[in-house]
């Protein structure tokens, strides 16, 4: 089974949410990375999304544009990403999702790209600007290699599109939380819960949501609705920040730890 | 082959199609609608024509250059689109005026646009002063140095440009910050895209728009020659102009139909805007289509002295255009295209700028190929006032 299928269904056992950390690959180096991912696995950590730098991510914020811009100029390429998890996966079985715009897949080759990200213990790929009208290849490769396709839906998805959105989603369906780019907020859409209910009762597969998150109180008021919940330019910031590793690690541990058992809340 | 191009998908063959995030798509469908209903509404089209007739000044005329013609070769005749003339200087207008009309249609209460020498900014700010929207233009930090005219235009027509200090700080990133803009006011914004790139169905209506430089142009040439042109001739940066020129004419299949990209520093030094002479099918801006890319997908800075054609990227029609072979694609370098700018301003007395001097550049090239008799149109897509720095900086320095 494929350990993003496999961890969403212990988690339904245990009646449990997933906290899913997001970290641009090679920032502020792949050791750091690695240190970190083994350090979250111990403290609960359901999955790992890993994102590959790409020049032009439009859907990205300040935060990770500019984490991606420092990881391309250290040499951070799809290949590296894959020689990296390749290396991880001597040590440790978290689930491990990618997220990558579509030209490097494209330029690697579709069929390539997949069955690399597979033999590297890679187990899903989200990839922002390619949606399912555009990856009748991709998904059709991912599929014979049982690489999970998450596409994104977001509050400006039709009834129509949620219905081939989730459709084309394996593994999980990741609703994006604001109609924006990622990067911290310190509100929410206030209809957030309206669209996840709405949602689930199109899909059963999991649902996690992410863009906006950095707010444990933001986690905690999600996560009733979903089945995991996604922070990425909250951590990213800190490790382009805190020029001390050691001291970016302990920080990231504790708003992780912090983040654990607010989606983990006993509903009040 | 061309009319009934793009298919439903946004596809001219393998190019196009929609490589979005997804909440831009049900934005794309009400475009896709809007436009679907309003060029069937003669009150629309109607409204469109009279705007280009009269806010923008259409017809612009066909003008024999007969000094620029004996100079590339004796009996040829050589003819000059003269979309410098449109108000603002360019032909971006055609395309501002058109989606502007399609934005009121929608209820949008905001412009936003990407500009790269600027003439699509100011076309942009000029139609939102007259039509009053709201209007913010990207504009690379680079390019707001390098045109700080026209930046001072759109001011003065009451737009804020806001400047991209991301990547390369030209076009490209400018795209990237408009379209980011884009999908997080989705609901009161109107993106005014400003070439015939990006997913469908911009390539689609931003040709619809600028069509009208060819249809006018083979309207013209009839009644002054009684035939079709031997050779179009246009710049090619994201490539509006060149397929408002080409479009009219793609099943005239005896016409032949050529694009100049920019080879900036030259196409061996890697420091070029040569997407479709030297590029490789990749998605840039939600198309697919040539881009200016490494080994690893990640899309590279684009080079030209002019900063209209300074993009890596090119629309997909043109992609489709070149794989097919229904035209032709060549590069000229910037010290080329400086000639061409002083050719065009010495024989004709017309200052044009460093985007069609690029076309300009190419006749000297084309000459062994002409003969005598051959007709040809170059789309002189935009007027030089905007370069006289630039060119007044490389000429003190020499």
């Amino acid at each position: 089974m494929n350990r993003i299928d496999a961890v969403f269904t212990q988690l339904r056992q245990e009646k449990k949410k997933a906290f899913i950390p997001f970290f641009v690959a090679g920032i502020p180096d792949y050791r750091t990375i690695r240190e970190l991912v083994l350090r979250l696995e111990e403290c609960g950590v359901a999955l790992i999304e890993l994102g590959v730098p790409f020049s032009d991510p439009l859907a990205d914020g300040p935060i990770i544009q500019m984490a991606s811009t420092e990881a391309l100029k250290m040499g951070v390429t799809s290949r590296s990403v894959f020689s990296f998890v390749e290396d991880l996966r001597k040590i440790t079985q978290i689930p491990i999702a990618l997220l990558t715009y579509c030209n490097p897949i494209f330029k690697y080759g579709v069929e390539r790209f997949v069955s690399r990200a597979i033999t590297s213990g890679v187990d899903g790929i989200i990839a922002p600007d390619l949606p399912p009208d555009e990856s009748a290849l991709f998904t059709a490769c991912a599929k014979r290699h049982n690489l999970k396709t998450i596409f994104l839906a977001t509050p400006t998805t039709t009834h129509e599109r949620l219905k081939k959105i989730a459709s084309a989603s394996t593994g999980f369906l990741y609703y994006v939380s604001v109609t924006g780019i990622t990067g911290p907020r310190d509100t929410l859409p206030g209809d957030i819960r309206a669209h996840l209910c709405h949602i689930k009762r199109i899909t059963r597969k999991p649902v996690c949501v992410g863009f906006g998150i950095s707010h444990e109180h933001q986690a905690r008021m999600l996560a009733p609705y979903a089945d995991g919940i996604i922070v990425g330019s909250a951590l990213v910031r800190i490790l382009c920040q805190e020029r001390n590793k050691k001291t970016a690690q302990q920080r990231i541990l504790h708003i992780v730890k912090k983040m654990q058992r607010a989606v983990n809340a006993p509903r009040s | 082959m061309g009319t009934s191009l793009p298919n439903a998908r946004g596809y001219f063959g393998d190019f196009g199609g929609k490589f979005v995030p997804e909440t831009l798509f049900d934005c794309l469908k009400e475009l896709e609608d809007t436009f679907g209903k309003s060029v069937k509404d003669p009150s629309f089209n109607r409204e469109f024509t009279q705007c280009l007739n009269t806010y923008a000044g259409r017809p612009t005329p066909l003008y024999f250059a007969p000094r620029l013609s004996k100079e590339i070769k004796p009996g040829v005749r050589i003819y000059l689109k003269r979309e410098d003339l449109c108000h603002t200087g360019a032909h971006k207008i055609n395309n501002t005026i058109g989606q502007i009309l399609l934005a009121l249609r929608m209820g949008k209460k905001r412009i936003i646009a990407e500009t790269g020498a600027g003439q699509h900014g100011v076309a942009t700010a000029t139609v939102c002063a007259k039509f009053g929207l709201r209007c913010d233009i990207y504009m690379g930090q680079e390019d707001i140095h390098r045109q700080s005219l026209n930046v001072f235009r759109m001011e003065l027509l009451g737009a804020r440009v806001i400047p991209v200090t991301s990547g390369s700080q030209t076009l490209k990133d400018a795209c990237n910050e408009a379209i980011r803009d884009w999908v997080t006011n989705v609901k009161t914004t109107h993106y005014l895209l400003g070439s015939v790139v990006g997913p469908h169905p911009y390539p689609l209506l931003v040709r619809y728009f600028q069509s009208v430089i060819g249809k006018e142009a083979k309207k013209q040439l009839r009644s002054r020659e009684e035939r079709l042109p031997h050779y179009l001739i246009a710049c090619v940066g994201g490539g509006s102009n060149s397929i408002g020129l080409f479009h009219p004419f793609v099943h005239d299949k005896k016409v032949n139909m050529i694009g100049v990209e920019a080879a900036g520093y030259g196409l061996s030094t890697g420091r070029h805007a040569a997407s479709l002479v030297c590029g490789e099918v990749g998605v840039l801006h939600g198309a697919r289509s040539y881009v200016l890319q490494d080994a690893d997908g990640q899309i590279k800075t684009a080079h030209s002295i002019s900063a209209g054609l300074d993009y890596p990227g090119v629309g997909p029609e043109h992609a489709y255009y070149k794989k097919t072979r229904r035209a032709h694609y060549v590069a000229v370098t910037d010290t080329e295209a400086l000639r061409g700018f002083r050719m065009l301003s010495e024989l004709e007395g017309i200052i044009p700028a460093l985007e069609p001097a690029h076309a300009i550049a190419y006749l000297p090239k084309l000459a062994k190929k002409l003969r005598k008799g051959n007709i040809c149109i170059v789309c002189l897509s935009g007027r030089g006032d905007k370069d006289i720095t630039i060119i007044r900086g490389i000429s003190q320095k020499k």
